[in-house]
């Protein structure tokens, strides 16, 4: 792909309105290039949507925002990854810190084997959060949408929970110590289309108070619950498999009137 | 023309089993193996029938209580023996389990695939085939020569050298069982590694952490040669006159079997059977036990 | 890790000013803290564990300097033990080890794979198997001075009458050139070899059970029977790691102790007859470093030295067999 389509892939936003900028010219594991030339700004309160073939990097694009990647060996990667106008990979900053910041689900629910009451307050007692507890946790669930239905049986483990139901759990514990940024990792890629559906509501939902950076393989979802959109494809040429950023921006203009013909390509489907 | 017949030579083949040629071959190795199997558990049986006539006959409360009788003595048992082996393993669980323990953190947790670890899992399993008796040379060479005395925290050092690689190996490969996706959650959430260890990893993976380590104790339990000469033996209490003697020779059920059996007084030889009987009763209980915590729960 | 990190000029620190009521906090410095040092315990524990590993070569290797010295290869060759004339030969020991164990190996290793094919070729139902797998592991669980008394009232009276009747009738063969007068080599071995079976039985169990489901159908396709799918192509299939178990068996009894030193005899002496008292590496360790005096010490420590290269190089042999089975199998 050339240089000159790249500088297109992502325009100018706002700062004022830039909660994460993530310019990330190359993603490595070891010697493996996985990701190129991707720049994805993520704006407040908005959900910004990664789509594209599977293998493109949208979830190493994600999982680099919270520093989860510093979980893998041989991850190192050129560019920059700014929350709040910081560099979130600059000298002297703790992963740990980041991740209490940028909160995250992930594609298969996975809750500790604790009660729905302590799955939920595990954020606020990591934080040391001085407030009722309860109350929190309460509003968590309802923020989740699961209140009505645990409400009778929050000492329940998180574990006897239905799949969807977890995964609702799921974001009611990275919603409860409210993170600046919630980053959803195919959060509906092992729900039945009912949950899916309570989900993507719940999304919309939380955008009011929350900035979501959303991986899906699902394009209605996309179109669906993403503002902005960034579409990535994969580039198998030259024997490896590398990810890069096609083209972003408003999701009815990516669906709509795409500039690039690739994503034109891949939204008519004429290849997965 | 012809070649639409069949060709005489092809008859139609049989389906049905024929006893002659590789059939009747396929059925002698197969009892062969049946033989060989419950030939194989007959040691076993014999063992435990001899443990229960010979070791049950004599057992008694005294037998726990008193002193390990001398020459022609009647009577006696090995109280101080089960105390001295319940010490030393004692002494090396806590110098093996927490060592272990945090090496395996390392070895599954914090730098799965660094050189460090390999080195140590190349360690581990290198002396998990060390010989027990070397373990007694190296507590001999390091504690007794040292302090100039066989004592229970020699043998004890000795016992730790070969519990430690089994606490490492196992509790390694516990802490590796814990899904991911569970442990991605909680870093997800900001913790640090070591809220991670010890709210996520150690909870989820001590049922099976705890069959290793209670392994470990059971092979303890029932070394004899690295306490030979390490703790050597003592025909008095651990506990004299009110203070333990730590720091000096020290009995074992395992030691004592040893001595009292090449001994030609019947006394001393019951003796030996049923301290045989209790040790393996041990063993045996802490296996049991160690399956039952064993059942993971995820 | 490294980061290659094209910067602005960011040098804030990382303390977010943007929420004040934010429920988001950094980890407090006590954290942070406990974090370190517990990290740094683990890595401490990594360090212990390749420690112990130096500290037992060296112990050993460093004590025996004085016995090196004094006797060097001599006491390799020499074939008198007499601590009264200050003579330390350990051939007969050696050999003892090594006859005593390959005797074992030879029994342990026959009833041990044939157990491993009984328990994963389809012999059994699963609750039988299972059965007989506890049998096994209840064979490894029972402590060695316990075979050992057991081998002294059970099986030296109970295989007596037999060796008689071996020296009367086959005395000309070197195997059977002596009586058993109690304890000897042939005892001590069949005890071993039940001691190491339970080893060889669970490796081979392993390596047969990494044999893929396809290869097995496969010889099933082509109309093997039960058995010529066994010994034509799970057997040779699995055979780099039943051969890997067979060498961990052998390192196993190599280093056993208490069954050989309350069954082998203790005689120095180097015969090819099975019924004959014998020595071992480990037995002579046992009986002797209780008693030992300065000049001993070293004796014996060259001695474990001895034992312990034997043993380490059947055993890293061994484990890499078995680990390169493995990768065979998973490529």
């Amino acid at each position: 792909m050339s240089s000159t389509m790249q500088q297109q892939a992502t325009p100018d936003i706002q700062s004022a309105t830039l909660v994460m900028d993530c310019k990330l010219d190359k993603i490595f594991y070891g010697n493996f290039l996985a990701v190129r030339d991707s720049h994805v700004p993520i704006e407040k309160n908005k959900i910004t949507g990664f789509i594209g073939p599977s293998g493109c990097g949208k979830s190493t694009v994600l999982r680099s925002l919270n520093r989860m990647n510093d979980l893998v060996e041989g991850f190192r990667f050129d560019g920059y990854v700014q929350f709040l106008g910081q560099d979130v990979y600059g000298k002297g900053v703790d992963p740990v810190v980041v991740r209490r910041y940028i909160g995250m689900v992930f594609q298969q629910p996975n809750p500790f084997s604790m009660s729905i009451f302590d799955n939920v307050a595990f954020g606020l007692r990591l934080n040391r959060y001085k407030g009722d507890i309860g109350d929190r946790v309460k509003q968590a669930l309802q923020g989740a949408a699961l209140w009505d239905e645990v409400k009778d049986k929050l000492k329940v483990s998180g574990l006897a929970l239905s799949g969807g139901q977890q995964q609702r759990l799921c974001i009611a514990r990275a919603i409860a110590t409210q993170p600046q940024v919630l980053l959803m990792d195919e959060p509906c890629s092992a729900l039945d289309p009912i949950a899916t559906r309570r989900v993507e509501e719940l999304m919309v939902e939380l955008k009011k108070d929350y900035t979501i950076a959303l991986v899906t393989h699902n394009m209605q979802q996309a179109t669906r619950v993403a503002d902005t959109t960034a579409f990535f494809s994969v580039d198998i040429s030259e024997g490896s498999r590398t990810g890069y950023l096609v083209e972003f921006g408003p999701t009815y203009q990516i669906f709509e009137n795409p500039r690039e013909k690739l994503t034109k390509d891949y939204i008519s489907g004429q290849f997965s | 023309m012809s070649d639409t017949q069949p060709p005489p030579s092809r008859a139609t083949p049989s389906l049905q089993r024929k006893f002659e040629g590789r059939a009747l071959r396929s059925m002698v190795l197969s009892g062969l193996v049946w033989f060989l199997a419950i030939l194989t558990s007959v040691p076993l049986l014999s063992v435990l029938y001899m443990l229960i006539t010979q070791g049950g006959a004599r057992l008694n409360m005294e037998v726990f209580t008193e002193l390990p009788p001398a020459g022609f003595e009647m009577d006696g048992g090995f109280g101080n023996a089960l105390v001295g082996t319940f010490f030393m393993v004692g002494i090396a669980a806590l110098i093996a389990i927490p060592v272990g323990i945090m090496a395996a953190i390392f070895l599954a947790e914090l730098g799965p695939s660094s050189k460090l670890a390999t080195a140590a899992r190349f360690a581990a399993k290198t002396l998990t085939g060390v010989p027990s008796i070397l373990a007694g040379v190296f507590a001999y060479a390091l504690v007794v020569i040292t302090t100039g005395t066989y004592s229970a925290p020699a043998g004890g050092v000795a016992l730790a050298v070969l519990m430690l690689p089994i606490v490492v190996l196992t509790a390694e490969e516990a802490m590796r069982m814990v899904p991911k996706v569970m442990k991605d959650a909680a870093y997800g959430m900001g913790c640090t590694h070591t809220q991670v260890i010890w709210q996520i990893v150690l909870p989820t993976g001590m049922p099976a952490i705890l069959t290793g380590v209670m392994l470990a104790i059971a092979r303890a339990a029932g070394e004899t040669a690295p306490l030979l000469f390490t703790a050597l033996f003592s025909n008095y209490w651990l506990l004299q006159e009110g203070h333990l003697a730590v720091m000096s020779p020290t009995a074992s059920m395992a030691v004592l079997i040893y001595n009292f059996s090449g001994m030609p007084f019947d006394n001393q030889l019951e003796l030996a059977w049923a301290a045989s009987l209790v040790l393996v009763m041990i063993v045996l209980i802490v296996n049991i036990v160690s399956r039952i915590f064993g059942k993971p729960k995820f | 890790m490294t980061y290659k990190i094209k910067r602005d000029a960011m040098e804030k620190p990382f303390a977010l000013d943007v929420d004040t009521d934010s429920i988001c906090q950094p980890p407090s410095s006590s954290t942070l803290l406990i974090d370190r040092t517990f990290r740094m315990f683990a890595r401490l524990g990594v360090f212990v564990v390749l420690a112990l590993v130096v500290a037992l070569v060296l112990e050993i290797g460093v004590k025996a300097i004085p016995g090196i010295q004094k006797y060097g290869l001599d006491m390799l060759t020499g074939t008198v033990w007499d601590v009264g004339q200050q003579q330390f030969g350990i051939l007969p020991a050696i050999w003892g080890t090594l006859y005593s164990s390959l005797i074992a190996l030879l029994i342990g290793g026959f009833f041990g794979i044939s157990m491993a094919i009984f328990l994963t070729q389809d012999f059994l139902p699963a609750r039988l198997a299972a059965v007989f797998r506890t049998i096994v592991e209840l064979l490894a669980a029972i402590p060695s001075v316990v075979y050992g008394l057991w081998g002294i009232f059970v099986v030296i009276p109970f295989i007596r009458p037999l060796t008689d009747v071996l020296n009367e009738s086959f005395g000309w063969i070197p195997f059977f050139s002596s009586t058993l007068s109690g304890p000897g080599l042939l005892p001590a071995a069949l005890v071993l070899a039940i001691m190491i079976l339970p080893t060889i039985a669970a490796v081979s169990q392993d390596a047969l059970r990494s044999v893929p489901l396809k290869t097995k159908q496969a010889a099933y396709g082509m109309g093997a029977t039960h058995w010529e799918a066994i010994l034509k192509v799970m057997v040779p299939t699995a055979a780099t790691g039943i051969f890997g178990s067979l060498v961990l068996g052998l390192g196993r009894a190599l280093g056993e102790t208490m069954a050989l030193a309350m069954l082998v005899g203790n005689s120095n002496q180097i015969s090819l007859s099975l019924f004959a008292p014998a020595n071992t590496l480990a037995a002579l360790l046992a009986l002797n470093f209780p008693e030992a005096g300065p000049n001993e010490i070293g004796v014996l420590m060259y001695a474990a030295l001895v034992l312990m290269v034997i043993t380490l190089m059947v055993n890293i042999l061994g484990s890499m067999m078995i680990m390169y089975a493995q990768r065979g199998v998973k490529a």
